[in-house]
C-alpha cells in the first residue's frame, strides 16, 4: 500500500510534466495537422534556458530566496521559449504549409536533429546537475519496516504549478477571441480566414503557447530531476506523444489525461515490473492504442472521406 | 491598386531593410542569449558555474542582423521582380534535363565501379583504405537502405520511421548466428535477409489500418521497442556493451588474412588490408545493385504498381479490388528484406555491433536521404546518400579549419548540427526532394516524365 501510495505520488508528478509537453503535441497537431516532431526538443531547450536563467539569479545576482528565482525562472523560460518555437514555426513550417504531406514532418525531424545538436555544441554534451533545492519530504504513512511513503515538496511544486498554468490556459483557450481564434482554426481555417481570423497569426500563437508550456514543463523537469542534458528531449517527447495520442489527439483535456496516465503506467511499471522495460511499456502503449483505438480516450473519431 | 503593390516591394528600400536587418538582430539576440551568451561548466568542486561568451553573441547577431539587412534590401526585391515574371506552364520536363538524366546513371555506375582502384592509384594504399572504407562503403551502405526504404516510403507510400528496427534484426541475425553455429556470411547473408523481412511482416501486420503521420509514429515506437529489447535482453545480446569478434566475411571460402591460405597467399600477392576494404566495397555495390534492379523490375509487376496506385489514393485503390493487406505487407517485407541484407553486411563490415549503431537518428538520416532525394527516385536516393552522408564524412577532413578558428576547433562535432540544418533547408526549398519528377510506369501513348507538383498524392 505504501509503495503503492508512493508510486502514485511520482507517477502524478511525472504524468503532469508529460501533460504539458502533450498540450503542444496535441495544439499543434489540431491546428495544422502535423506531428511537431521537434516539440521534445524545444523541451529539452527550455529547461537548458531555466537552468541557465536559474543560475544567473542564484550565482550572479544572489537571490537568495528560491521561490522568487523559481518564478523568474519560470517566466524568462516561458518568454524565451516561445520566441524559439515562434522562430522555428516561421523558418521551418510555415513555408511548408499547404505543401507535400511529409515535408513538415521531414523538417521537423531535421529541427529536432538541429536542436540536439545545436545545444549539444553550445553547452557541451556532459550532464547538467544544479545544487538540491527543496528538499522536505511530508511523510504520509509508514510501513512497519519503516519505508515511508512520502511527498516531497519539490512535487508540491511541480502539482501547483502545473495546475496554475493548466487554469491559465484553459481560461485563455475557452474564455478569451484568442482561443475562439484558435478553436476556430482548428476546426476549420479557410471558414476562419473567410471570417476575418488571421490564420497565420493564430498558428504562430499557437506556437507560442505550446512552447511556454512546454517552457513550464522544462522548468519543472529541472526542478523535479535538478539534471538536464542535449539528450533528454527524445525520450520524454515520444512518451508525451504518446500522451497526447492516448488521450485522443487534438483533444486538450485528454492530453492531460493521457499525461497523467503515461506517467502512472510508468512508475507503476518500474515499482512492479521492472525498471529495464519501462520505457518499451510506454513505447507499446503507444503502439497499441494506436492500433485499437486510433481517436484515444477523449477524441473525435476520424472520419474517412472520400 | 494593383500595379502599385508589387512596385513597392520589387523597389530598393534601404529604410525598410534597416528595419528588418535591426529586427532580427533583436530576435536572434533573445534566442542565443541564453545558450551561446552563457555557458554552463562545471568547476573544481563539481559545481555548475557561468561562463560568458560575449563576443560569439555579438557575432551571431550580428551575422543574422546583417544578413537579413542585405536580404531585405537585394533579395527580397530581385525575387518579387522575379515572381512578377509570367512564367510558362511546364508539366513536362524540359528535354536538356531528359537528355542529362539518360547519361547520369551509366556514369555513375562506371564512377562507382573505377572507384577503388582510382582510389589506389591517387591515394597510396594507406591513404586509400580510409577513401575506400569511409567514403565509398559508408556511403553505399546508405545508400542500399535508402533504396531498400524507398520501396516502403518512395513507392508504397508508407512512412516508416522504424526501418533501423530490421538493418538491427539482420546485424544481430548475422552476428548471434555466426557465433552460435559458426555458419558462413554466404548463406547467413539470405537468412538475414529473410528474418528481416518475417519481422517486417510480424511489426507490418498491426499497422495496417494506419496511414501517414500515425503510421511513422508507430514504426518509430517499434523500432525504439526493439533496440530497447537488444539494450535489455543482456544474456542474448550482450546489451549495451555489444557483440564484437564477429567473424568476417570470405572470398568465397578465402579468408582475408595473412596465412598461407588467405587471398593474399592465393592470388600471389603481398598481404595488405586493403583487399578485404575492396571486396566489401564490391560486396555492398552488388548488394546495392540488386536493390535498384529488383525495384525497377518490381514498378512492372502488378505488385509493384498496387504500390505505387496505393501511394497515390489507398481509397480509390481498395475501390478497384486491390488487396491493400497484401500490398502493404510485401513493402514491409521486402523493404525490412534489403534492410536485413545491409544489416548482415554491416555487422560482417564492422566486426561488432552494439545497439548504439541502431538509434532512432539512423532512422531519420535514412528517411531523409528517401525524401531529400524525391520519394520513389532511384537517382535521388543516391545523390542525396552522397551529399548527405558523404557531406557529413567530409567534416572529418576539414582540419584545416582548425587554422581559421583555432586548435580548440572540431569540425566533427558540427556534422549532425549541420544535417538537420540541411533537412530543413532542402525541405524548405525543395519540399518534394531533389528530384522530384515522376516516371509513370504505364502510359497511353508515350513515356513522359511528370514533374513532382502535378502529382496529387491521396491519404495514402
Amino acid at each position: 500500500m505504501e509503495v503503492f501510495i508512493q508510486q502514485l505520488i511520482n507517477g502524478i508528478t511525472l504524468g503532469s510534466i508529460y501533460g504539458l509537453i502533450a498540450l503542444g503535441y496535441t495544439m499543434v497537431f489540431g491546428i495544422i495537422g502535423m506531428v511537431n516532431f521537434a516539440h521534445g526538443d524545444v523541451f529539452m531547450v527550455s529547461a537548458f534556458i531555466a537552468l541557465v536563467t536559474f543560475l544567473v539569479l542564484t550565482t550572479w545576482l544572489g537571490i537568495g530566496s528560491i521561490v522568487v528565482a523559481l518564478l523568474i525562472v519560470l517566466i524568462v523560460a516561458m518568454l524565451l521559449t516561445s520566441l524559439v518555437n515562434w522562430a522555428i514555426e516561421r523558418i521551418a513550417y510555415r513555408p511548408l504549409r499547404g505543401s507535400f504531406r511529409l515535408a513538415p514532418l521531414i523538417s521537423a525531424i531535421g529541427m529536432s536533429i538541429f536542436l540536439s545538436n545545436f545545444v549539444q555544441v553550445a553547452q557541451g554534451p556532459r550532464v547538467k546537475s544544479i545544487p538540491p533545492f527543496f528538499n522536505e519530504v511530508i511523510v504520509l504513512m509508514t510501513r512497519d519496516d519503516g519505508y515511508e511513503a512520502a511527498v516531497s515538496y519539490k512535487q508540491i511544486v511541480v502539482w501547483l504549478v502545473t495546475a496554475a498554468l493548466l487554469a491559465v490556459f484553459w481560461f485563455v483557450v475557452t474564455r478569451t477571441a484568442l482561443g475562439r481564434a484558435q478553436r476556430a482554426c482548428e476546426q476549420d481555417q479557410k471558414m476562419a480566414a473567410l471570417l476575418g481570423i488571421d490564420v497565420d497569426r493564430t498558428v504562430s500563437i499557437t506556437f507560442i503557447i505550446a512552447a511556454a508550456l512546454a517552457a513550464v514543463a522544462g522548468t519543472m523537469y529541472l526542478t523535479y530531476y535538478g539534471v538536464v542534458s542535449f539528450a533528454d528531449g527524445f525520450v520524454p517527447g515520444v512518451k508525451a506523444f504518446t500522451a497526447a495520442v492516448l488521450g485522443g489527439i487534438g483533444s486538450l483535456p485528454g492530453a492531460v489525461v493521457g499525461g497523467l496516465l503515461i506517467g502512472l503506467v510508468e512508475t507503476m511499471w518500474s515499482a512492479y515490473v521492472s525498471t529495464d522495460y519501462k520505457d518499451v511499456a510506454a513505447f507499446s502503449i503507444l503502439a497499441i492504442t494506436m492500433i485499437f483505438l486510433p481517436q484515444g480516450i477523449l477524441g473525435r473519431p476520424d472520419v474517412e472521406k472520400v | 491598386m494593383a500595379a502599385e503593390a508589387p512596385s513597392s516591394a520589387t523597389r530598393i528600400d534601404v529604410a525598410r531593410a534597416l528595419r528588418e536587418g535591426a529586427l532580427a538582430g533583436l530576435i536572434a539576440f533573445g534566442l542565443f542569449l541564453p545558450l551561446i551568451g552563457f555557458n554552463t561548466v562545471q568547476n573544481i568542486h563539481n559545481e555548475l558555474v557561468l561562463e560568458t561568451r560575449w563576443p560569439l553573441l555579438a557575432a551571431m547577431v550580428a551575422i543574422m542582423a546583417i544578413g537579413r539587412f542585405l536580404y531585405a534590401l537585394l533579395v527580397a526585391p530581385w525575387r518579387a521582380r522575379l515572381a512578377l515574371r509570367p512564367r510558362p506552364e511546364q508539366v513536362a520536363v524540359a528535354p536538356w534535363r531528359a537528355a542529362l538524366g539518360r547519361w547520369v546513371v551509366p556514369c555513375a555506375l562506371g564512377f562507382a565501379v573505377v572507384y577503388p582502384p582510382l582510389a589506389l592509384s591517387l591515394a597510396g594504399v594507406q591513404g586509400a583504405v580510409k577513401w575506400i572504407d569511409n567514403f565509398g562503403v559508408q556511403i553505399l551502405i546508405y545508400v542500399m537502405l535508402g533504396w531498400g526504404l524507398n520501396i516502403v516510403v518512395g513507392l508504397a507510400g508508407l512512412l516508416d520511421l522504424g526501418y533501423v528496427a530490421f538493418y538491427a534484426v539482420g546485424a544481430y541475425s548475422y552476428a548471434l548466428l555466426a557465433q552460435a553455429f559458426g555458419l558462413s556470411f554466404w548463406i547467413l547473408l539470405p537468412l538475414a535477409g529473410c528474418l528481416a523481412a518475417f519481422w517486417g511482416m510480424l511489426l507490418g501486420f498491426p499497422v495496417l489500418r494506419l496511414r501517414g503521420d500515425y503510421l511513422a509514429i508507430v514504426t518509430l515506437a517499434f523500432g525504439e521497442i526493439i533496440r530497447l529489447v537488444l539494450i535489455n535482453w543482456v544474456p542474448v545480446t550482450n546489451g549495451y556493451a555489444g557483440i564484437s569478434g564477429i567473424p568476417r566475411p570470405s572470398f568465397f571460402g578465402i579468408p582475408f588474412n595473412a596465412s598461407d591460405e588467405g587471398f593474399a597467399a592465393r592470388f600471389g600477392l603481398e598481404f595488405s588490408p586493403i583487399y578485404r576494404t575492396i571486396f566489401l566495397y564490391y560486396l555492398i555495390l552488388a548488394l546495392a545493385l540488386i536493390t535498384a534492379a529488383l525495384t525497377v523490375r518490381m514498378r512492372r509487376l502488378p505488385i509493384g504498381r498496387a504500390w505505387e496506385a496505393l501511394r497515390e489514393d489507398e481509397i480509390a485503390c481498395r475501390s478497384l479490388g486491390i488487396n491493400t493487406t497484401n500490398t502493404k505487407l510485401t513493402a514491409f517485407a521486402i523493404g525490412a528484406m534489403f534492410a536485413g541484407f545491409a544489416g548482415s553486411f554491416f555487422a560482417a563490415r564492422q566486426g561488432f555491433i552494439s545497439p548504439e549503431s541502431f538509434t532512432f537518428m539512423e532512422s531519420a538520416v535514412i528517411v531523409a536521404i528517401v525524401v531529400l532525394g524525391g520519394m520513389g527516385s532511384l537517382v535521388g536516393v543516391a545523390v542525396a546518400a552522397v551529399i548527405m552522408i558523404g557531406g557529413t564524412e567530409i567534416m572529418r577532413e576539414l582540419d584545416f579549419l582548425k587554422i581559421v578558428f583555432g586548435r580548440d576547433f572540431d569540425p566533427t562535432q558540427y556534422r549532425m548540427l549541420l544535417f538537420g540544418f540541411a533537412m530543413v533547408l532542402i525541405m524548405v526549398w525543395k519540399p518534394r526532394g531533389l528530384i522530384a519528377t515522376r516516371d509513370p510506369s504505364t502510359f497511353l501513348k508515350e513515356r513522359k516524365s511528370i514533374a513532382g507538383s502535378h502529382v496529387k498524392e491521396g491519404h495514402g
